[in-house]
């Protein structure tokens, strides 16, 4: 009994390799930094409290079906819950999105927060369309024999089909929200192991090249 | 049911605005005013103090 067996499994270096990317009051911080108080960092947690309520709302549509959703009142409640939600998650989350952006949030070794928020923000573009392709009506009709034109003309019309309402409906509820809360998740993980970028005037670089330059 | 229907009747085609060869709709134009009229507020507006920030 020399050395710890448990290091030398791959889990035991899995968990040693999390918890030091990790640690737990990083994951979980009470506490945040002075420049955190203003209202553009609301964004952020605003785009993630509208994502869990289109997930939830989205998840009693696919419970009760097409006939409930169109024709009880309580199905047009929650259609318009499902629909709502995602025109405030795409807000909230364009508005997130130009805070970064002026604030260049890539700063500080940040890239991978950068680019995962920005594959969260296509992902939802297409999981968004593919929703309005299976409303089951007469607008979902329209949105897919004009869209797919433009997919046939891009060479994607063989495996992407828009007019296939069962294949739209499984990458509406199954591949996309997969694919964009996994993304969510490490974005969230990348944000908690870097931190919240700060103001571009308190960035220690931006400090140095002033006294360079000066 | 009328006090639960849309305070907006949007029974109807939608409103479009032309400007050159740009196009768009009412609605999505009041949708993204409202977002950059928060973005604004969003920066201006104070943010209250919390009891234990550092």
């Amino acid at each position: 009994m020399t050395a710890p067996a448990l290091s030398r499994t791959w889990t035991g270096r899995l968990r040693a390799r999390a918890e030091q990317a990790l640690p737990p009051e990083q994951l979980l911080p009470d506490h945040q930094p002075v420049y955190v108080a203003s209202w553009i960092y609301v964004f952020g947690v605003l785009t993630l409290a509208a994502f869990i309520v289109v997930l939830v709302s989205g998840g009693v549509l696919a419970l009760k079906g097409p006939q409930w959703w169109h024709r009880s009142s309580t199905g047009h409640y929650f259609n318009s819950l499902h629909l709502w939600s995602v025109e405030l998650f795409m807000a909230f989350m364009v508005i997130h999105l130009w805070g970064k952006f002026f604030m260049a949030a890539w700063r500080g070794r940040r890239a991978m927060t950068w680019i995962t928020g920005a594959v969260c923000f296509l992902g939802s573009i297409g999981t968004a369309f593919t929703g309005y392709l299976v409303q089951s009506n007469l607008d979902s009709q329209w949105i897919s024999t004009q869209a797919k034109d433009g997919l046939n003309s891009a060479g994607v019309g063989a495996f992407f089909n828009v007019l296939d309402f069962g294949q739209m409906l499984m990458w509406h509820i199954v591949l996309l929200p997969l694919v964009v809360g996994f993304v969510i998740g490490i974005h969230i993980l990348q944000v908690r192991r870097r931190g919240v970028v700060p103001p571009m005037e308190i960035d220690p670089r931006d400090l140095v090249a002033q006294n360079v330059t000066s | 049911m009328l006090v639960m229907g849309a305070p907006i009747n949007l029974n109807h085609p939608g409103h479009y605005v032309h400007w050159g060869v740009i196009q768009i709709s009412v609605a999505n134009l009041v949708v993204i005013s409202v977002m950059v009229v928060l973005f604004v507020l969003a920066m201006l507006l104070p943010f209250p103090k919390g009891r234990n920030r550092r």
